[in-house]
């Protein structure tokens, strides 16, 4: 039993010791800019919006030589724990939220140390509500990207139907639905569209089986191309897309992987730039908070893919009248609705 | 010598985790030391660490209290998980819909209402098992998911406030005070009220346990359902009233985040608090005052966990939450044999 007890105290005196000449290392200020993230309940490595951020962050490091650390907070309370943990930091001058979650948690963080300045990847913006001067709200334009991946669509149909998969039914995704929609009319007026929704609820977005059922019903009544909005679900319209060897747009991210050939292409949101860009603006003084900064076309926050692996698929005349198209939105020719 | 005996398992298990968590800290290339002494420093260090360790522990002790009082029946109620998420949409439903009730009402009628539904629950797993002898546990687990459906189902299609994941608020009159505002200590922690209602009850639980006729029979039943069948007692009706405390403890557990917190219900709130009142029920031996002691050292864990999250991955840490908690159960039984400790 001695030996035992012998053993732990020298354990425990061991562990003081290393701690005491440690200490002063992790206080060390190198005098660089310092980034804390707290993602959204996925976490890294959900092939999407989380890893997005954490591409932005990488490429700071690499091209503006900041310095960032991220917590993967768990559902429920840990998220306003994580940002007051960052915030309470000498070090860390940047703090931020990657998920419509955190509109609440920021906004009274960033409330309580005015010194930090914050940034929200998709805050909700409540119009009765006024940002704090040290929060930016990231808000993306999803609308101008669905109206240029639906002329991409009207432009490419050759039945003259295409289609449109949505997740949960909510203003959210009917934003996608109605600008697509009006992407179509505006370069093809007779053009018809087809449009399904997999569910009323959350679950809407993670149903794969429905999502091809939907899918297979258009791709029957004539339809050729899909946009789907629809997350996970988008993963059955991929398969019907497959199966019946027409075509499909994916959403969020370059989705060209999943189904190789028969993606013409996706609606791109590009997260990692938008943090790349705050930080940027940190770093040149320039930040300013207590305003929605917006990502469309015009910054590429919003894009539709075109790479080495799609553009077989997209004409080089279709890709032109496009970019005009793009011109034309940012040029405020063209309003795009949104309901 | 006797504190000794109960506590020695524990401790030593204890300091072996550390050192095979120290092993894997290494191993990914982190200075265990630094670690340790941050994950020390930032729960028990100031007094907005005490306060989230707190606050962290208080759903906790009522899920481990839960368990714990089913076990005394002989019951293994492995679904607090459930009974706690009912509860604590209950308590937010009776909190946003009566909001024209002053708080001398609302507030006992949101514990009343988190009791209830948590107690409903748990009391169907326990009709099934007196009425038809199906096994508490499969009984439980199915609830779980049933509950975690219907709560979601609720709040998605009825009660959503649109663009969030959560319920409308409750009236002001029914949240529990933090008390950053009631006393000005564990600033920013949302460490509440709850946790009093926590101790409360289990000086309530401790009481009926070991004082009255009804904590009598139900230990009877713990021991040996034959004698207590012998005895004449009514074994069946004893069941589905042990269950429904138990899952009405547990229903409680949701008034930390709910009435204490956020004022709303959130999806994914309970951050498994049900599943680990089980291991906090074992290792505090079914004792009440033990279970605030255990349920504290879970939250200095599962914060502790978060402040050293961007030194070591949220994967990691789940691991070592895991190792403590097996070795504790292993060791403590190790001791029990040695000491030849009598079951408490």
């Amino acid at each position: 039993m001695k030996t035992t007890i012998n053993l732990i105290l020298s354990f425990i005196l061991a562990l003081t010791i290393t701690s005491c000449g440690k200490k002063e290392n992790t206080e060390n200020n190198t005098g660089k800019l310092k980034v804390g993230l707290v993602f959204d309940v996925g976490g890294r490595g959900d092939k999407s919006f989380n890893d997005a951020a954490y591409r932005g962050l990488e490429k700071a490091k690499q091209e503006l030589g900041i310095e960032f650390e991220y917590i993967e907070p768990g559902p429920g309370a840990d998220r306003e724990a994580a940002l007051r943990q960052f915030s309470s930091r000498k070090d860390i001058a940047v703090i931020f939220g990657i998920g419509f979650i955190f509109t609440d948690e920021i906004t009274k963080i960033a409330q309580e140390f005015p010194d930090k300045k914050y940034a929200c990847v998709d805050y909700t913006v409540d119009p009765s509500k006024t940002i704090p001067p040290n929060l930016v709200a990231l808000e993306f334009k999803e609308e101008e990207g669905s109206f240029l991946v639906g002329a991409i669509a009207g432009l490419l149909t050759k039945s003259n139907k295409v289609g449109f998969v949505g997740g949960m039914d909510s203003p959210l995704i009917k934003k996608f639905q109605v600008s697509y929609e009006a992407g179509v009319k505006h370069v093809n007026p007779g053009g018809q569209i087809l449009v399904g929704y997999a569910g009323v609820t959350g679950d809407a977005f993670k149903n794969p089986g429905r999502g091809k059922e939907l899918a297979l019903g258009q791709y029957n009544d004539g339809v050729d191309i899909i946009y789907h909005a629809s997350g996970v679900t988008g993963l059955g319209v991929f398969e019907a897309a497959r199966e019946m060897k027409k075509f499909a747009i994916g959403v969020d991210s370059d989705q060209n992987d999943e189904a190789p050939g028969y993606i013409i292409t996706s609606m791109v949101k590009v997260v990692d730039v938008s943090v790349f860009e705050v930080i940027k603006e940190v770093k040149e003084g320039t930040f300013k908070g207590g305003r929605v900064e917006t990502f469309g076309l015009k910054t590429k926050g919003v894009d539709y893919a075109y790479t080495d692996k799609n553009k077989h698929m997209i004409p080089d005349e279709v890709k032109a009248k496009v970019e005009v198209i793009r011109q034309d939105i940012i040029d405020g020719k063209i309003t795009i609705p949104t309901k | 010598m006797k504190y000794f005996k109960y506590s020695a398992g524990p401790l030593i298990s204890i300091i072996l985790s550390l050192i095979i968590g120290a092993i894997f800290i290494i191993l990914i290339g982190q200075d265990p030391a630094e670690v340790y002494v941050k994950m020390f420093t930032d729960t028990l260090g100031n007094s907005y660490g005490i306060g989230q360790v707190l606050f962290k522990a208080t759903p906790l002790i009522l899920t481990g209290l839960s368990v714990a009082f089913a076990f005394r029946a002989g019951l293994f109620n492995i679904g607090a998980e459930g009974q706690m998420t009912v509860g604590a949409f209950a308590s937010a439903w009776a909190g946003f819909t009566f909001t024209s009730m002053p708080w001398i009402v609302l507030i006992p009628l949101c514990i009343i209402s988190g009791f209830l539904a948590g107690a409903f629950w748990a009391a169907i797993a326990g009709y099934l098992k007196a009425r038809f002898g199906s096994h508490e546990v499969i009984n439980t687990i199915m609830l779980n998911f049933i509950a975690m459906a219907l709560v979601s189902y609720l709040v998605n299609n009825i009660y959503l406030v649109p663009a969030t994941i959560h319920t409308p608020e409750i009236s002001p009159n029914a949240v529990l005070l933090r008390f950053d505002v009631i006393t000005g200590m564990f600033k920013g922690s949302p460490f509440n009220l709850s946790f009093v209602i926590a101790a409360a009850v289990c000086i309530i639980i401790y009481y009926v346990i070991r004082k009255t006729p009804f904590g009598y029979r139900i230990n009877t039943l713990g021991y040996n359902i034959n004698a207590a069948e012998y005895a004449g007692m009514n074994v069946k009706r004893l069941t589905v009233y042990a269950m429904a405390i138990a899952g009405g403890l547990a229903g409680l557990a949701g008034l930390n985040f709910v009435n204490g917190y956020k004022h709303y219900f959130e999806l994914g709130f309970s951050e498994n608090a049900g599943y680990v009142g089980i291991a906090v029920a074992l290792i505090a031996r079914n004792n009440p005052f033990a279970i605030i002691i255990i349920a504290v050292f879970f939250g200095v864990l599962e914060y502790g966990g978060l402040t050293v999250n961007t030194l070591v991955p949220k994967e990691i840490v789940t691991i070592l939450q895991g190792i403590i908690i097996l070795l504790i159960i292993t060791i403590t039984k190790y001791f029990d044999k040695k000491f030849k400790l009598a079951k408490a």
